[in-house]
């Protein structure tokens, strides 16, 4: 059986841009679920002051589900501090684009579907897979 | 102080074996408060959390007798302290944990909102736009000639001007208000888009930073016949507001205001062309 998922949660605390009950909601459900996760206050922040905790954060073996907001910039907010996530196993979770009950869910759920962008990669259609 | 690489106060919540169990409602209470004062906190429940590393730890719980096991990492590397926080408010937690950070040297949160320019690599193809386009140092070249953000912490706050300039869209500020910029996908459309690629030297007829400066001189030739500052400083403020509406280029009033006089503009557009000519120069003789 895979490995379940290692949960990151992102509290994004300097900046409106996760609504309020959607990042609530979901810090909501990981706790009631009982399940380890990290949280971390804001990862634009640690990404600026290169902080050696993302290295930490995105290493390891196991799946990763990261709630933050979108896949392209948690990438480079990690990439940029030579802490690279692993493509073929992170799966980032947006809340500024879903529901707090829609986010909370996907990340509970333990299958991963890893969406971190590949090398330039472009959307053809509206509406078509996103990365 | 510069805030690279400073790390962040690893916070345990620990519920397990010595140690009562918060009620999800505490957990959360307890959580939300030292989220926000800027902490990293790892719940140990179910499954993994993050491998450790050699920053230090900071372990909570409300312990058997109120008694923090004294422990230590084996390699003695990792300094773990463990505290008590059976009877403390999430008020009574937070100030602990702040006695620690301190006591500890972790970073210091909240001084400044994180908003600096954010490279996807995949897109971009080291042209060098941005290196000469800003004038805060914000961009650098690493070993390899390739652009880095270098001064993160001198980039405007709420500013999205230099990802407007590049021709890839591959800068972004995460939290911008919309995409791309915020990191949503680039369609083709978008990339085309003028809005988006913003030829600013076309848009401007020269570069933004000529428009202002042409328009600030305008404006202080006409500003030094009004008596009143106050005055001045409101059309000043309207005739920046119009520019920046009328270009498209969502740069917030207080940027404007708080460019560097006319000289200083043309000293830095200079040096910033320059720097970035030399890195084409030095790339094409390699
Ligand atoms: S990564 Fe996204 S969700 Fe997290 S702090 Fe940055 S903008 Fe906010
Ligand atoms: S303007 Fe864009 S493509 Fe050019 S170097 Fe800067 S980030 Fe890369
Ligand atoms: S937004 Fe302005 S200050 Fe910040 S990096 Fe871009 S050009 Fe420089």
């Amino acid at each position: 059986m895979a490995d379940k998922p290692r949960i990151l949660f992102c509290h994004c605390n300097y900046a409106k841009v996760v609504p309020e009950e959607v990042k609530a909601g979901v810090l909501k459900s990981l706790c009631k679920s009982g399940q380890a996760f990290e949280a971390v206050a804001d990862l634009c922040e640690m990404a600026a002051r290169r902080d050696p905790a993302l290295k930490r954060l995105a290493a390891g073996e196991e799946p990763v589900k990261i709630a933050a907001c979108y896949p392209r910039a948690v990438k480079w907010l990690f990439g940029g501090c030579q802490a690279p996530l692993n493509a073929a196993h992170t799966e980032v979770v947006n809340m500024r684009e879903l529901s707090a009950v829609d986010a909370a869910a996907a990340m509970l759920d333990e299958s991963v579907t890893p969406n971190l962008p590949e090398d330039g990669s472009v959307a053809a259609v509206e509406g078509e897979k996103k990365i | 102080m510069a805030i690279a690489d400073e790390t962040t106060l690893r916070v345990v919540l620990y519920e397990g074996e010595g140690a009562a169990t918060l009620d999800a409602a505490e957990r959360v209470s307890t959580l939300t408060t030292l989220l926000e004062k800027g902490y990293a906190v790892t719940c140990a429940g179910e499954g993994a959390v993050a491998p450790a590393d050699d920053s230090a730890l900071l372990v909570l719980g409300r312990f058997e007798n109120g008694q923090a096991p004294e422990a230590e990492d084996a390699n003695g590397k990792v300094a773990i302290r463990f505290r008590d926080i059976d009877g403390l408010d999430s008020e009574g937690i937070t100030a602990l944990v702040e006695t620690e950070r301190e006591s500890s040297n972790a970073a210091q949160h909240g001084e400044w909102k994180p908003w600096f320019p954010v490279i996807d690599y995949d897109r971009c193809t080291n042209c060098m736009q941005c290196l000469s386009f800003c004038l805060f140092d914000v961009y650098g070249t690493d070993d390899d000639q390739g652009i880095q953000v270098q001064n993160n912490d001198n980039c405007k706050t709420n500013c999205p001007a230099c990802s407007r300039v590049c021709p890839e869209a591959a800068i972004m500020f995460p939290k911008y208000k919309s995409g791309p910029i915020n990191g949503d996908v680039v369609s083709d459309g978008e990339l085309n888009r003028e809005k988006m690629k913003i030829d600013i030297s076309a848009l401007l007829g020269g570069d933004v930073y000529q428009m202002l400066r042409d328009r600030s001189q305008r404006s202080r030739s006409r500003f030094s016949k009004e008596r009143s500052s106050d005055k001045a400083l409101g059309e000043r403020t309207k005739c920046l507001t119009k520019l920046a509406a009328e270009a498209d280029i969502d740069i917030p009033i207080e940027v404007l205001q708080s460019l560097p006089g006319a000289d200083e503009i043309a000293q830095k557009a200079a040096a910033a062309n320059a720097r970035a000519q030399a890195v084409l120069d030095a790339r094409q003789s390699g």
